[in-house]
């Protein structure tokens, strides 16, 4: 299947540094992409040439197979991590200009606004200047703002940040709603628990460059270091030639915690009829790396001469 | 195109539905007519100044100083230069100031000649005094050097002068007065008018940025739509102000006009004075209708407020002042709004706002001095209402005058050049300025802008 957004060796830099080398990405069409990245990464970089705020040196931007064009303005959504609305407009005619730019017809906006804030429960405010709202609902604004024109990208720039739990449950189920009705979201973050719990897809940009992409699953797959967690009861042997123990703590009663890692050609089958031989068992399981994990990994692996980034988004 | 026409909308909805907007609009007008009313309440009251004279010099000069229109001289009371000078305080009608003759003065000793007063005497005022004075010893040298009163009356000559404008339609009578009148008035308004919503433009750029509304904008629209137009709609309101007040003012004005014939009519030595200035234009403007044959004018008498307009190029005057308001406008505006774009608060505008109200405010007192007192035709002024930073202001003072037709056109078309300029330079610093944040700006790097692709 085609991609719905593709970018294909995009080079941006500006006058003091390098925002993105050579940084390609094939997004799929009705997936929840993650764009993972420190601060100062290039993603901003890289969602602005998407919006069309701004172009890139060289490369290019592919919806559905074309050439990035402003007639794509209006398939696109984007909550920008900066947030803001005009403060002294109504909430109502707010939405309206936002969606009219985004070229929707007067009488459509005027409809999908209803829905939109029965949904979000803004109904009270709608007759209110943005300025008397408080911060959750501006955001709530912001969300409908993004998706009232119904596009098919909608491009999120830590869409959770300032959102109480009960709201950023809201929004999530919105999301996921929004996906189930065809859009392809396009998720900018450094906060990996909503990563894990959303994304089909990620990439993961650092000093400019794309480091790992692909699904969530096959990363995770990659990133496996055929480690076992094994609890249970009994003695076990401490050195092997299929496998190592990385950790070992004994508790009460002759149980046991073991961390153990298969050496090449060791299959985890091998190890538990070891195991089942030798001990009495009573939790076997894979260690999975989490996103976080990983995200850590290859960010210290692709920074070796410092961890901390200080070049300004 | 539609999306420009949005944002327009929206600039110029917000700001005409505030609350200041309507009282502005209300508020000038009646201001208007109020002092209009005022001055002419004010100067239909206005007499000739009263001054006392102590004359110790024994040449009997009280007799001899002719009173006129705009000095009337009486005798001092008291019988010292202190009573004098206690007494003009307190005389009633009220006199302005006390003139006294030293023992000293002689005809041919003028000096030690002093004018006492509460506060400074104006310097109109002093004149006015000072020709009297001469005049009175003038003449009473020449009586003393044998020459009867009659020869002396002769003597005196009492010219008078009316300057004819030949470019006028039928040679009209230069009206000076209202000439220059509005020459300050226009080029006061477009100075005004262009600091004035230049400086909202900035500001409403700089609480876009402030609100971070800016990336969400610029997803939708390209930044030079954004920025024309929030200058467009802020001309919108500027239009729509002027109509509003040019109707207010019309129809207060037309409301008070009987008012303002009521104070003329109350103040007979000005309305006598005038009636005879009348007499004598229609007569001349007769004369001169006849030699150059042209159908004489009928002598018309009215009392609309309008009737200073009489005289003027007044269509020109309307086209260019719209023109060039608009165009200095958009000069300005735009640069404004490229300020607002660079910097991150309001307070960090001052340093470049500078360079850019410099010519504006220059222009504006160049202007007078060489349009106003100078040589309205004169290749200072030419200059001035070419280059298009001064144009608007420099031209606009310059129309009543009467300005060439190439002229007009030449800086109209260097003034659209001009702005087109200004707006390019300006669209470039602000499609970077306003996603920038946190950064100090200096003149380097907004240059440095000016060039960044994409």
């Amino acid at each position: 299947m085609q991609p719905i957004l593709q970018a294909i060796d995009v080079h941006k830099a500006y006058a003091a540094h390098t925002a993105l080398s050579g940084v390609s990405l094939d997004i799929p069409e009705r997936s929840i992409f993650g764009l993972l990245g420190p601060n100062g990464a290039g993603k901003t970089s890289l969602i602005r040439i998407i919006t069309q705020i701004t172009a890139a040196d060289s490369g290019e931007i592919r919806v559905r197979g074309e050439k990035l064009n402003p007639r794509h303005i209006g398939q696109i959504g984007y909550l920008p991590e900066e947030r803001g609305l005009y403060k002294k407009m109504k909430v109502g005619e707010q939405l309206l200009y936002l969606a009219q730019l985004r070229g929707l017809s007067k009488a459509d906006a005027t409809q999908r606004i209803k829905g939109w804030i029965d949904r979000l429960e803004l109904k009270p405010w709608v007759n209110k200047n943005v300025e008397d709202l408080s911060k959750g609902m501006q955001q709530k604004v912001q969300f409908i703002a993004t998706v009232l024109h119904e596009p098919s990208i909608i491009i999120l720039d830590e869409p959770f940040s300032g959102f109480d739990p009960i709201n950023a449950n809201l929004i999530k189920d919105e999301i996921l709603e929004l996906r189930e009705r065809g859009a392809t979201i396009i998720f900018s973050t450094h906060r990996m628990e909503s990563v894990e719990e959303l994304c089909d897809n990620i990439a993961l940009i650092n000093r400019s460059h794309k480091v790992l992409d692909g699904s969530v699953r096959d990363i995770k797959d990659t990133f496996k270091t055929q480690t076992y967690v094994v609890e249970g009861r009994g003695r076990l042997m401490v050195t092997h030639p299929d496998f190592e123990v990385l950790e070992h703590k004994e508790r009460e009663n002759g149980h046991f915690y073991d961390r153990i890692k298969l050496h090449a050609g060791t299959t985890p089958n091998d190890l538990l009829r070891y195991l089942i031989h030798n001990v009495e068992v009573h939790a076997f399981r894979e260690q999975i790396p989490s996103i976080n994990d990983i995200f850590i990994r290859r960010v210290q692996e692709t920074m070796p001469e410092s961890l901390v980034e200080t070049t300004p988004a | 195109m539609d999306k420009i026409w949005l944002i327009i909308q929206r600039e110029y909805l917000t700001r005409v539905r505030k609350k200041s907007f309507l009282i502005m609009s209300l508020l000038a007008p009646l201001l208007l007519a109020g002092t209009t009313i005022g001055i002419a309440k004010l100067s239909g009251s206005s007499e000739a100044d009263v001054v006392a004279v102590r004359d110790e010099s024994g040449q009997q000069l009280l007799q001899h100083l002719t009173s006129t229109e705009d000095v009337r001289f009486v005798p001092a009371t008291g019988n010292s230069l202190y009573e004098a000078t206690t007494a003009f305080k307190e005389a009633k009608p009220k006199q302005q100031a006390l003139l006294y003759f030293p023992p000293s003065f002689t005809l041919d000793n003028s000096k030690g000649i002093q004018l006492l007063a509460d506060g400074n005497v104006s310097l109109k005022r002093q004149s006015n005094i000072r020709k009297a004075i001469n005049k009175t010893v003038g003449t009473l040298k020449m009586s003393r050097s044998g020459l009867n009163q009659t020869t002396i009356d002769n003597l005196n000559a009492n010219v008078e002068m009316d300057a004819v404008d030949l470019t006028q339609v039928g040679g009209r009578k230069n009206n000076v007065g209202a000439t220059t009148g509005a020459a300050y008035v226009l080029s006061i308004l477009v100075y005004m008018f262009i600091f004035i919503y230049g400086v909202q433009v900035m500001r409403g750029v700089s609480e876009e940025k402030s609100s971070r509304i800016m990336e969400v904008m610029l997803s939708s629209v390209k930044p030079f739509q954004l920025m024309m137009g929030k200058i467009l709609g802020i001309a919108a309101v500027v239009f729509t102000q002027f109509a509003l007040w040019i109707a207010l003012s019309w129809g207060l004005t037309t409301l008070a006009a009987p008012l303002l014939a009521d104070s003329v009519r109350k103040s007979p030595p000005v309305a006598a004075a005038s009636g005879v200035q009348e007499a004598t234009a229609d007569r001349d403007a007769a004369a001169y209708n006849a030699t150059t044959a042209t159908a004489p004018e009928a002598p018309t008498v009215s009392t609309s407020p309008w009737d200073f307009l009489d005289g003027l190029p007044v269509a020109t005057i309307i086209g260019g002042f719209l023109f060039f308001f608009l165009g200095g406008y958009l000069l300005y505006s735009s640069m404004f709004a490229a300020i607002g774009a660079a910097v991150d608060d309001q307070t960090d505008a001052q340093q470049f706002m500078f360079p850019v109200t410099i010519p504006l405010i220059l222009s504006y007192i160049v202007s007078i001095n060489v349009i106003i007192n100078g040589d309205p035709n004169g290749p200072l002024a030419f200059w001035l209402s070419m280059i298009p930073f001064t144009s608007p202001i420099a031209m606009v003072m310059r129309l009543p005058f009467g300005v060439p037709l190439w002229q007009l056109l030449l800086s109209a078309a260097l003034l659209v050049s001009g702005f087109i300029f200004t707006t390019w330079v300006a669209s470039r610093i602000y499609r970077v300025g306003v996603l920038m944040y946190g950064k100090k700006v200096n003149y380097r790097e907004l240059s440095r802008w000016m060039f960044y692709k994409g």
